[in-house]
C-alpha cells in the first residue's frame, strides 16, 4: 500500500478519485472527445464511459483538476461529435432513433463489433448530457446546453418499447429488437426515469409498472432487500439520482427507498463474503465486491477433488451467483456514499494485503486470489472506464452531493421520477 | 359384461384416465375406460417413468466421476453399457405398468375397451364400431409432442419424448431443440451418459415457467456438466449431409450450424383432440389449448368433462391425476370443486432439481398481492454441505404482513421431495410462525424449510421491536 496507508481517509479517497478521473483524460480521443472502454490497446469507445466522463468533468472543475474552460471545451467536443454523428439504420452508423451503439470507433464513431444499439448505455450517456446541460449555465456555455438538450430530446424512447409496455435491452439493424428484456430490479432505474421524463418521445408509464412486476422483495441472509445480484446494479442509477427519501409506489409499500435498499444489498454482500460458502480465498467482511466485470478465463482448477470453474468477463452476483472468487477491487470504495466505514475498511484492507490491485493509484477491474498464479492471485489487465467513472462520481457524491445536487435541478429527471410515481423528500 | 349406459365413459388411459377410472369404480359407479394404445399413457410409456430411470443412471455416472471430492476413488473412468441402461429402463417401465394392468383395473369393475374412440352424439361414443352409451363422459386423451414448422426437419429425422427411449445406441452427439423440463432433463442426463449434448432454446433462459434465479442456476449447472448451451437461439432449418444431421440456427443476427447424430425435439405438447369428433358431442376445443373447460372441468357439453393434459396448462402427471379425481367428483357426485383451487407442486428433475408450488412472485405482483420471499441458500444447510450437494435455495413466498404461505420455489438436489412438505404445509394452511416450531430431523435438506420459517420469525420480531421503539419515541 506504501504511502497510501499513511493518508487520512479523506486524503486517500481524494487521491484515488483523482487517479480514477485521470483515466477519463488519458484515454480520451483528442479529436472526438470519445473515451475508450478500457486502457487496452485498440479499445473502442464505450458510450457509457463517455456518459461518465461528461458527468465527471464538473467534478474535476470543482476539485481543481480541470479549468472550467477546459471542461467546457471537452464537453462541447463530445456533444458536437454526437450531434453530427450518423443516425440511421445503416449497420455502421453511430446510432439510430436517438440511441447509440454500445461500442463505437474512437475516431470515426462508427459502430464496431456488430454490437447492439444499447438502451442502458445510451441512458448512461444521456445522463452525462444532462449533467453538462445543468452544470454549464454560463452565458458563454449556451451551445453546451442547447446541444445536450437536443440530443436528449431526440431519443425516441417510445420506439424502443416496440409496441409493448416493456423495454428490450437493445436493437440491431440485422435482427431488430433483442429478445433480452429487463427482468428484476437493476441499473435500469435510470433508463426508465430518463425515458419517462422525455418531453418528446416519453416511455408510457405502463413500462415502469411492467418492469416492477418482475421485482423480487426478499429476506436474504436475514436482510430485507429488493434483490439484484451484481453490486453495480445497486450503484449505477445512484451515481446520478439522489434516491434518499424519495419513494415510488413499491418503496412506499415497503417503507424503504432505493438508497436504503442499496445499503441492504451491501450488507448482504458483506454477509455473503463472511460466510464464504464456497471457500474462496480472502473473502470476508472486509473483502467483497462481487459484480459485473473482468475475470479469469483460466482452465478448470481441481481443489480438494472439486472442480472450480472461472467465467471470464461476466456479471457475477450474490448470493445466487455466479461467483468464481473474483471481486472488483474498485467496488467497495464505490459504495462509500452508502456507508463510509465499510467502504474504507474494505478498501484499506485490500490495498494493504493486495497492493497490486491498484496500479498508479487506479483500481484494476478484476481480482481473483483463489486462482493462484504464484503472485497473489489473478489480476485483470488494464483499467476499465466504467469502473473509474463510477468511482469518481460516487466519491464526489459522498463528499459533496455534487452530482445529486445537479440532477435534482434537472427538470427531465424531476419529471421522470414523478411519472414513475416517486414522491417525498427533495422531490 | 358391458353396461349401457355407463355412469361414466373415460376416453384415454393415461394418468388422468386411469386415476379417474379407479376412483369412480371404487365409488361404485359403472365405468368404461377406452384406450387406443397402451395403458399408462405418456407418463408411463414415454415420459416421467423412463426419463427418471435414465436420469438415475446418469447420476450414478456423475457420482463416480465426482468420487474424488468425497475421498473415494474408482479404478478407472466409468464406462457405460447403453444396452443395459435401456434394458433397466424397460424393466422399470414393465414393473410399474403392472400396477395399472387390465387385471388390476377389472377388479374394481372397470370395463376396458381397446380401440379408437369418437363421439357419435352428446351421450354416445363409438369404440371402433361398438357403441358405448354414457351418462357422463371424461376426456383424458392427454397430449403429444408438438412439431414445429422447421424446414427440412421432417426429412432430417428427429426424435421426441415418444421415441427418445427407443434409441438402440447412445448418440455421440445429441442436439436438443427446446429448453423446457424434458429438454433440460435429457440434456443433462445424456451428457452424463457420455453424449456431447447441445441444447437450443429460443428464450433467453431455460424453463420459462420458473423464476430467473432458478433457471440461471440450472443453466450454470448444465454448463458445468459440459452441455453446450445455445440460449436465445432459434432453429430455422435442418438438413442431412453424409448421414450427419445439421440444425441451422440464428442467435440474434449470428447464424450457426449444430451437427448431431440424433435430434430430440422438445418444444411442448399439443392436446390430443382431433380424432374424437368432438363437434358431435357439442364439445368446444382448439388445437393449441385443447378442450375448453370451465373452472369445474366441465366442457361446453354439461355431461362431458375433461382432465389432464388435454385441457390443463400444467401438463404434469400429478396435475392430471388431481384434476381427474376432481372431475369425477364434479361429474358424478354433484361436487362443485374448482380447478383453480388445486395446489399442484411440480419439479424438473435436473441436477439440481427445480420445484415449485403455488404462486410465483410475478403472479402475485400481477394480482397486486404484496409478496415477500424468505430465502435460505442450500450452502447454509448442514445436510446439503455434508452431502456435497449445496447448490440451490429454498424460497418461501408469503403474503406480506401475514405469515400466510402463497408459494415456494426450491432448487436443490432433492427438491422433488422437499416441495411435498410445502404441499402439505399449504394444504393444511400452516403459516410461517407455526412452521418455525415444527421440529425437523437434523441434519436434513428439509431443514432449509425450517430455517426459512425461522428467518420469518426473526424478521417479524425485529419489525415488532422497531414498531415498539417508534411508538416509544413518538410518546416522548
Amino acid at each position: 500500500m506504501g504511502d497510501l496507508a499513511q493518508l487520512s481517509d479523506e486524503a486517500l479517497t481524494i487521491r484515488l478519485q483523482q487517479a480514477a478521473f485521470s483515466y477519463l483524460i488519458d484515454y480520451a480521443n483528442a479529436d472526438t472527445g470519445l473515451v475508450a472502454d478500457t486502457s487496452r490497446q485498440g479499445s473502442p469507445c464505450s458510450i457509457a464511459v463517455v456518459g461518465f466522463a461528461l458527468s465527471c468533468y464538473p467534478i474535476a472543475v470543482r476539485n481543481g483538476w480541470l479549468s472550467r474552460t477546459d471542461a467546457a471545451t471537452r464537453t462541447l467536443k463530445v456533444l458536437r461529435f454526437f450531434s453530427c454523428s450518423t443516425q440511421s439504420d445503416a449497420p455502421d452508423a453511430t446510432g439510430y432513433k436517438g440511441f447509440y451503439y454500445h461500442f463505437i470507433d474512437m475516431q470515426t464513431g462508427k459502430r464496431v463489433w456488430q454490437c447492439e444499439l444499447s438502451l442502458i448505455d445510451t441512458a448512461l450517456l444521456v445522463a452525462g448530457f444532462l449533467v453538462a446541460a445543468c452544470y454549464f449555465d454560463g452565458s458563454g456555455e449556451r451551445e453546451i446546453r442547447e446541444l445536450a438538450d437536443a440530443l436528449y430530446r431526440r431519443v425516441d424512447w417510445r420506439w424502443a418499447q416496440n409496441g409493448t409496455p416493456g423495454l428490450s435491452q437493445g436493437w440491431k439493424p440485422e435482427c431488430g429488437f433483442l429478445h433480452y428484456g429487463w427482468e428484476g430490479y437493476n441499473e435500469a432505474a435510470l433508463l426508465y426515469v430518463l425515458g419517462l421524463g422525455s418531453p418528446t418521445f416519453p416511455l408510457t408509464p405502463a413500462g415502469y409498472v411492467t418492469w416492477q412486476l418482475t421485482y423480487q422483495w426478499e429476506n436474504l441472509l436475514d436482510r430485507d432487500v429488493l434483490y439484484s445480484g451484481p453490486l453495480f446494479t445497486h450503484l449505477f442509477s445512484h451515481a446520478w439520482i439522489d434516491f434518499r427519501g424519495i419513494r415510488d409506489e413499491f418503496m412506499r409499500e415497503k417503507a424503504s427507498d432505493y438508497f436504503e435498499n442499496t445499503k441492504s444489498a451491501i450488507a448482504v454482500h458483506r454477509e455473503y463474503a463472511e460466510r464464504n460458502p464456497y471457500g474462496f480465498e480472502a473473502y470476508g467482511r472486509d473483502f467483497w465486491g462481487v459484480t459485473a466485470g473482468d475475470g479469469p478465463t483460466a482452465p478448470e482448477m481441481l481443489e480438494n477433488g472439486k472442480v472450480r470453474r472461472f467465467f471470464g468477463y461476466m456479471s457475477r452476483g450474490v448470493p445466487y451467483g455466479p461467483d468464481d472468487g473474483t471481486i472488483a477491487p474498485w467496488a467497495m470504495l464505490a459504495t462509500v456514499p452508502f456507508g463510509a466505514d465499510a467502504a474504507l475498511a474494505g478498501t484499506r484492507g485490500l490495498l494493504e494485503l493486495h497492493p497490486k490491485v491498484c496500479h498508479q493509484d487506479r483500481f484494476l477491474s478484476g481480482f481473483n486470489p483463489t486462482l493462484s498464479d504464484g503472485n497473489g492471485g489473478w489480476l485483470s489487465t488494464g483499467w476499465y472506464g466504467l469502473d473509474q467513472g463510477l468511482l469518481v462520481m460516487m466519491i464526489e457524491n459522498h463528499r459533496t452531493d455534487m452530482i445529486w445536487e445537479i440532477m435534482r435541478h434537472c427538470s427531465y429527471v424531476h419529471d421522470g421520477l414523478q411519472r414513475a410515481g416517486f414522491e417525498g423528500g427533495w422531490l | 359384461m358391458p353396461r349401457n349406459p355407463y355412469d361414466i365413459a373415460i376416453v384415454g388411459a393415461g394418468p388422468a384416465g386411469l386415476e379417474a377410472a379407479e376412483y369412480a369404480a371404487r365409488l361404485g359407479f359403472s365405468v368404461a375406460l377406452i384406450e387406443r394404445n397402451r395403458l399408462g399413457g405418456n407418463s408411463l410409456n414415454a415420459g416421467s417413468v423412463p426419463s427418471k430411470a435414465i436420469i438415475r443412471t446418469a447420476r450414478v455416472c456423475s457420482t463416480m466421476r465426482d468420487a474424488e471430492a468425497f475421498g473415494a476413488s474408482i479404478p478407472s473412468a466409468p464406462s457405460l453399457d447403453f444396452d443395459k441402461v435401456m434394458a433397466r429402463m424397460r424393466r422399470i417401465r414393465t414393473r410399474i405398468s403392472g400396477y395399472h394392468s387390465v387385471h388390476e383395473l377389472a377388479e374394481p369393475g372397470v370395463d376396458i375397451f381397446f380401440g379408437s374412440a369418437r363421439f357419435e352424439s352428446a351421450d354416445t361414443l363409438f369404440v371402433d364400431d361398438a357403441p358405448v352409451h354414457f351418462k357422463k363422459a371424461l376426456i383424458a386423451t392427454g397430449a403429444r409432442p408438438g412439431a414445429p414448422n422447421i424446414p427440412g426437419l421432417d426429412q432430417t429425422g428427429y426424435r421426441t419424448s415418444a421415441t427418445i427411449f427407443e434409441m438402440a445406441a447412445l448418440p455421440t452427439r445429441l442436439a436438443i431443440i427446446g429448453g423446457g423440463p424434458l429438454g433440460c432433463e435429457m440434456a443433462q442426463a445424456f451428457c452424463g451418459l457420455g453424449s456431447h449434448v447441445t441444447i437450443v432454446q429460443s428464450d433467453p433462459k431455460f424453463l420459462s415457467r420458473e423464476e430467473r434465479d432458478a433457471a440461471e442456476i440450472l443453466s450454470r449447472s448444465m454448463a458445468r456438466d459440459g452441455v453446450d448451451i445455445r440460449l436465445n437461439t432459434t432453429v430455422v432449418g435442418a438438413r442431412r449431409v453424409n448421414g450427419i444431421k445439421i440444425l441451422e440456427t440464428v442467435n440474434n443476427d449470428v447464424k450457426g450450424d449444430i451437427q448431431a447424430d440424433e435430434i430430440l425435439l422438445s418444444i411442448g405438447r399439443v392436446p390430443n383432440v382431433e380424432k374424437l369428433n368432438l363437434a358431435a358431442a357439442g364439445v368446444t376445443f382448439d388445437e393449441d389449448h385443447g378442450i375448453k373447460v370451465d373452472d369445474f372441468l366441465r366442457s361446453t357439453n354439461p355431461n362431458v368433462y375433461a382432465a389432464g393434459d388435454v385441457c390443463l396448462a400444467l401438463k404434469f402427471t400429478n396435475a392430471a391425476q388431481s384434476s381427474a379425481r376432481m372431475a369425477v367428483r364434479n361429474a358424478l357426485m354433484q361436487a362443485q370443486q374448482r380447478q383453480s383451487s388445486l395446489v399442484i407442486p411440480w419439479c424438473t428433475y435436473c441436477d439440481p432439481e427445480i420445484a415449485h408450488i403455488g404462486l410465483h412472485v410475478w403472479e402475485a405482483r400481477q394480482q397486486s398481492i404484496p409478496i415477500k420471499s424468505f430465502t435460505v441458500m442450500m450452502h447454509d444447510v448442514d445436510r446439503a454441505i455434508t452431502d456435497g450437494r449445496d447448490t440451490g435455495f429454498v424460497k418461501i413466498h408469503i403474503s406480506e404482513g401475514s405469515d400466510r404461505i402463497l408459494g415456494a420455489t426450491i432448487v436443490s438436489s432433492r427438491a422433488s421431495e422437499l416441495i411435498n412438505e410445502m404441499a402439505v404445509i399449504m394444504s393444511a394452511g400452516i403459516g410461517m410462525k407455526a412452521l418455525a416450531e415444527v421440529a425437523h430431523t437434523y441434519p436434513a435438506q428439509s431443514e432449509a424449510i425450517l430455517l426459512a420459517a425461522q428467518a420469518y420469525t426473526r424478521n417479524f420480531d425485529e419489525a415488532a421491536k422497531r414498531a415498539a421503539s417508534g411508538n416509544a419515541d413518538n410518546g416522548k
